[in-house]
């Protein structure tokens, strides 16, 4: 118990390692999944214009 | 092969979307690595005791910062000068990527300065160049959103891209230039690394772990504007039809 | 000369002048880049004009062993700081960040008292840019194989 809060105390210096670690975790979680999420969302639009046009195509014929 | 290989977006897109998940694991098993080493088995430094575990966030974010730019740079001069149809899109799905990570070194070095200097901030040369470094990209991303025709952003954002590249030797030798309150480099300098090699090597781990996620996320970015391009196409295509 | 030669020679034209443009005008404001000044420093700028007092500036250095000293009061402390070269005596009242210590590297901001003492309002540490573990720098001081800057 004494080593893990130890650990969790870095030395006094907790309160600014801790922090440093989490926001560049979160920073690069975002920024991970808004560029997914991003790509997917233009995947989708891309394949239902190109459904849409061939359907119209279609009817025309 | 040629430049202009990789110039047909369909062959771009199957080899981008082949290499994507690849990266994306690997950069998640280094990052895990990575941060195993930085958190439990390096040492407390001499001087800095447990704040240097903050170092193996901030250099890594420092250093992208920095490589993101060049890349941009690169990119974009050779967008405006072999106008390879897929060097635009590389430029402009870098930007946020590179400002996401300068965002990050400034904060995280502020957060190891308070402690350790005793300031969040001063003016320095090198604290200063980066902070001008993140406004790049942010005028940079600015620019591709303020003018409507894309090839005319392209074009605009290629020159400032260009403009601001002098600010990377700027900001990479502003420690040896000037009196700073930053210290010098202490990996890439011209006697070897000025860390010992319990350090050093999850700092190494940690950079690769960086670098491989910008390549993943990188290409799922490149992948996304070139949906975008292709969309506008087609709605232009039905308007005008 | 194809268009794609004569782009490549107009960029490259465009950023040979640029970066020289810039270079000149960081040469021309080398005294506001500079974030502080070292005791030689310092000395070297008060022979040509000698620096009025109260005017705020920087200075920076290595605290000399043995110099630091607390008043009375508890809270001011005055010290020395060297560049090996030159030595400039410093009083300070205030907060000292962690790495303060005799034989540091320390960055301090005030102004130049009419006796030649820096009055300092705010000092901050500066480190170098080596790191180790703390066996392996106890290891190298047995050793006699310390450089550091704490010796």
């Amino acid at each position: 118990m004494d080593a893990i809060g130890q650990f969790f105390a870095m030395g006094g210096y907790a309160a600014y390692v801790w922090p440093a670690f989490a926001i560049v975790l979160v920073v690069m979680a975002l920024m991970w999944f808004t560029g997914i999420h991003g790509w997917r969302k233009s995947e989708q639009t891309l394949a239902a214009l190109r459904s849409n046009r061939r359907q119209r195509e279609g009817d025309a014929e | 092969m040629s430049m202009h290989y990789f110039a047909n977006p369909t062959r771009f897109n199957r080899l981008a979307g082949r290499i994507q998940p690849w990266a994306g694991g690997l950069a998640a098993i280094l990052l895990v690595v990575g941060l195993y080493m930085a958190l439990f088995e390096v040492p407390a430094d001499y001087q800095q005791g447990d704040t240097v575990r903050i170092m193996f966030v901030h250099v890594p974010s420092a250093w992208m910062a920095m490589f993101c730019y060049s890349f941009l740079a690169v990119a974009s001069a050779v967008a405006l000068i072999w106008k390879h149809p897929l060097a635009d899109l590389a430029a402009k799905a870098s930007a946020p990527i590179g400002a996401g990570f300068t965002f990050l070194a400034l904060v995280t070095g502020s957060i190891w300065g308070k402690p350790m200097w005793g300031t969040w901030w001063v003016w320095d040369a090198r604290l200063t160049s980066v902070l001008i470094l993140f406004f790049l990209y942010l005028g940079y991303m600015a620019l591709w959103q303020s003018i409507e025709d894309g090839q005319k952003a392209a074009k605009a954002a290629a020159v400032l891209a260009l403009v601001g590249a002098v600010n990377v030797p700027i900001i990479k030798f502003s420690v040896d230039w000037w009196n700073t309150l930053h210290q010098p480099a202490s990996v890439m300098r011209m006697d070897g690394p000025a860390i010992h090699p319990s350090m050093l090597w999850p700092l190494l781990i940690m950079a690769l772990a960086f670098q491989v996620y910008f390549v993943a996320l990188l290409l799922a970015r490149m992948r996304m504007e070139l949906n975008l391009r292709r969309i506008r196409a087609l709605r232009l295509a039905e308007r005008s039809s | 000369m194809t268009r794609k030669q004569r782009r490549l020679y107009i960029v490259g034209g465009f950023m040979l002048i640029f970066a020289s443009a810039a270079a000149l005008v960081l040469m021309a404001f080398e005294e506001n880049i500079v974030f502080f000044y070292s005791p030689s420093e310092l000395a070297q700028k008060s022979e040509q004009q000698p620096i009025p007092p109260g005017r705020r500036l920087r200075i920076g250095g290595l605290v000399e062993e043995g110099s630091v000293q607390r008043d009375a009061d508890g809270v001011t402390i005055t010290f020395r700081v060297t560049d090996t070269v030159e030595v400039l005596p410093v009083r300070f009242r205030g907060l000292l960040p962690d790495l303060f210590r005799e034989g540091q590297g320390i960055v301090a901001e005030g102004t130049l008292a009419m006796n030649g003492t820096f009055v300092a309002t705010e000092v901050l540490a500066k480190h170098d840019e080596t790191y180790m573990p703390k066996e392996v720098a106890e290891a190298l001081k047995k050793a006699g194989q310390w450089q550091g800057d704490d010796e």
